[in-house]
C-alpha cells in the first residue's frame, strides 16, 4: 500500500519527475526527491507557512499537500525567483530592509508576497499586515518584512 | 510529523469517488483540499487506509443556481468561492464570512464543502450554512440524500456524512434583495482562529422583520442557530429595544465551551457584542 509511484511536476518552469510514496508530503518531495532546500519545512502543520510555496500560480501549504495528489502541477518555489543575475525585486526589498535574519521564514514570506503583490500592486500597512498574517517570524520581527513589502510593491510598479 | 502510510486513489468522477467509498468504507478518508485532514493526519490523528482524492472530479467543480438556492459542487475552493460574483450577489453573507477562513493559501486549496464536512465546531462556513437554511447533499453509492444544515452538524468534529458518503454539495438559499446580513467573528489574534462568530440575516420588509437568522460559533460544541434570539426579532422594527433583547437572550441561550483559548463566561460575553455589532451593521448601511 506504501508502493512508490512516479510523480510528475512543473518545477520552476522545468518538468521533473521522481518516485515517490503515497504519504510523502509536497514538502519532503521539493526537497528530497528533487533536491530543491529553498522550501523550508517548520510546523508540519500548516500553521508557520515556512513551506509556502506557488500551486498552479497561487500559494499553498507544500506541508499540507501530498506530492501524490498533486501530480502533474505547476510548482514555483524560492529557487524560481531570482534571474541569473538578479534577485527578484522582493528578494532585493528584503536584503535592503534587513527583513530577514536567520531566513528559516523567509522563503515562506517571499511566495507569499509575491502573489499578494500580484493581486494588489498598491497596498497600504494594514492590507499588507493582514496578507502576512499566517507567515510566522521568530527572530526579525515583522516591522522590517512590512517595510520589504511596501518597498518591493513601489518598486515592482516603479519597474511596470 | 509525517503521517502514517495510507493506499491513494483520484478518481476522474463522482461516479468513481462513491465506487472507491463503497468498496473502502470506514477505511476510506475523502481528500479535498487537505486543509484540515492533512494537519490531523501529519500528526497522526487521522490515520486513514485509502485516501480518495476529489481533485480530478471535474463534475464535483460548479457554482449555480436552482431555483431559490446556490448550489456548490464539493471541489469548489473557498478561493474561488470568494471571488465568485455569483456568491457577491446571490449569497452576500458567504461573502462576507469567506474572508475570515483561514489565510490566503488555506483557502487557495481548502474547499466550501470540505470544511462542512470537516465539522470544525469554529468553522465560519458552519455558521453560514444554518443561517442561509443550507441543504446538504450527502452522496453514497446506490443513493444520496438531503440534510438540512440545522441536523449536519451533530457534535465537534462529527456531521451527518457517515462511512461510505461524502458531502457531494452544498444549497445556499438565494439571499432576497431586501435582506440584510452581517458575520463578524472574534479571535485571540487580529486574523487568527475564531474564539467566536455570529452570522446575521433578517429579511426585512420596510421597517419590519419577516425573519431572522443568528448562527453562532462558539456558543455551544457545535455551530448553532439561536432560536431565542430569532424570535425576538421576528416581526419586530429591528431597533435599539429589539436588538438589547435579543442580546440578552442569546447570551441567556448559549452555554459555550471553556478552553485554553477562551472561557464560558468571556465567549458569553463576546457573543452577545458581536451579535449587537452585527445587527446594528446590518441595519445600517446597504441592503445585502
Amino acid at each position: 500500500m506504501s508502493e512508490k509511484v512516479e510523480i510528475t511536476l512543473t518545477v520552476n518552469g522545468q518538468k521533473r519527475s521522481a518516485l515517490a510514496e503515497p504519504r510523502m508530503l509536497l514538502a519532503d518531495f521539493l526537497r528530497h526527491e528533487l533536491g530543491l532546500r529553498g522550501t523550508h519545512i517548520g510546523c508540519e502543520h500548516g500553521v508557520c507557512g515556512a513551506c509556502t510555496i506557488l500551486l498552479d500560480g497561487r500559494t499553498a501549504r507544500s506541508c499540507l499537500h501530498f506530492a501524490i495528489a498533486v501530480d502533474g502541477a505547476v510548482i514555483d518555489t524560492v529557487e524560481g525567483m531570482a534571474s541569473a543575475d538578479n534577485l527578484h525585486p522582493i528578494q532585493e526589498a528584503f536584503h535592503q530592509n534587513h527583513a530577514l535574519q536567520c531566513g528559516y521564514c523567509t522563503s515562506g514570506f517571499l511566495l507569499t508576497t509575491l502573489e499578494f503583490l500580484r493581486r494588489n500592486p498598491d497596498p497600504d500597512e494594514a492590507e499588507i499586515r493582514r496578507a502576512l498574517t499566517n507567515n510566522l517570524c521568530r527572530c526579525t520581527g515583522y516591522t522590517n518584512i512590512v517595510k520589504a513589502v511596501a518597498a518591493a510593491a513601489a518598486a515592482m510598479r516603479a519597474a511596470g | 510529523m509525517k503521517p502514517a502510510p495510507f493506499a491513494f486513489c483520484a478518481p476522474r468522477d463522482l461516479a468513481g469517488v462513491l465506487d472507491a467509498l463503497a468498496e473502502h468504507g470506514e477505511d476510506g478518508r475523502i481528500l479535498a483540499g487537505g486543509q484540515s485532514l492533512v494537519p490531523l493526519m501529519n500528526l497522526r490523528l487521522v490515520r486513514p487506509e485509502m485516501l480518495i482524492s476529489i481533485n480530478r472530479c471535474d463534475d464535483l467543480d460548479y457554482l449555480r443556481l436552482n431555483d431559490g438556492h446556490l448550489v456548490c459542487g464539493a471541489r469548489v475552493r473557498q478561493a474561488t468561492a470568494e471571488e465568485s460574483d455569483l456568491v457577491q450577489r446571490e449569497c452576500p453573507l458567504l461573502a462576507k464570512a469567506l474572508p475570515y477562513v483561514g489565510g490566503q493559501a488555506n483557502r487557495n486549496r481548502g474547499t466550501v464543502c470540505g470544511s462542512l464536512a470537516h465539522g470544525d465546531p469554529l468553522a465560519e462556513l458552519a455558521a453560514v450554512a444554518l443561517a442561509l437554511d443550507g441543504e446538504m447533499y450527502i452522496a453514497a453509492k446506490g443513493g444520496g440524500r438531503s440534510v438540512p444544515a440545522a441536523n449536519f452538524f451533530l457534535d465537534g468534529l462529527a456531521t451527518a456524512v457517515g462511512a461510505g458518503e461524502m458531502l457531494e454539495a452544498v444549497a445556499f438559499q438565494r439571499q432576497g434583495a431586501n435582506e440584510r446580513s452581517a458575520f463578524l467573528e472574534m479571535g485571540n489574534r487580529k486574523h487568527g482562529f475564531a474564539v467566536a462568530a455570529v452570522a446575521v440575516r433578517l429579511g426585512m420588509d420596510g421597517g419590519h422583520c419577516d425573519f431572522a437568522r443568528i448562527a453562532m460559533l462558539g456558543a455551544s460544541e457545535a455551530a448553532q442557530r439561536i432560536g431565542e434570539a430569532e424570535d425576538i426579532l421576528t416581526a419586530s422594527n429591528v431597533d435599539e429595544t429589539t436588538i438589547e433583547a435579543a442580546v440578552a437572550a442569546a447570551r441567556a441561550a448559549v452555554q459555550p465551551p471553556s478552553d485554553l483559548h477562551a472561557d464560558a463566561e468571556f465567549r458569553r460575553h463576546v457573543l452577545g457584542a458581536l451579535l449587537g455589532r452585527a445587527l446594528r451593521q446590518a441595519m445600517t448601511g446597504e441592503a445585502q
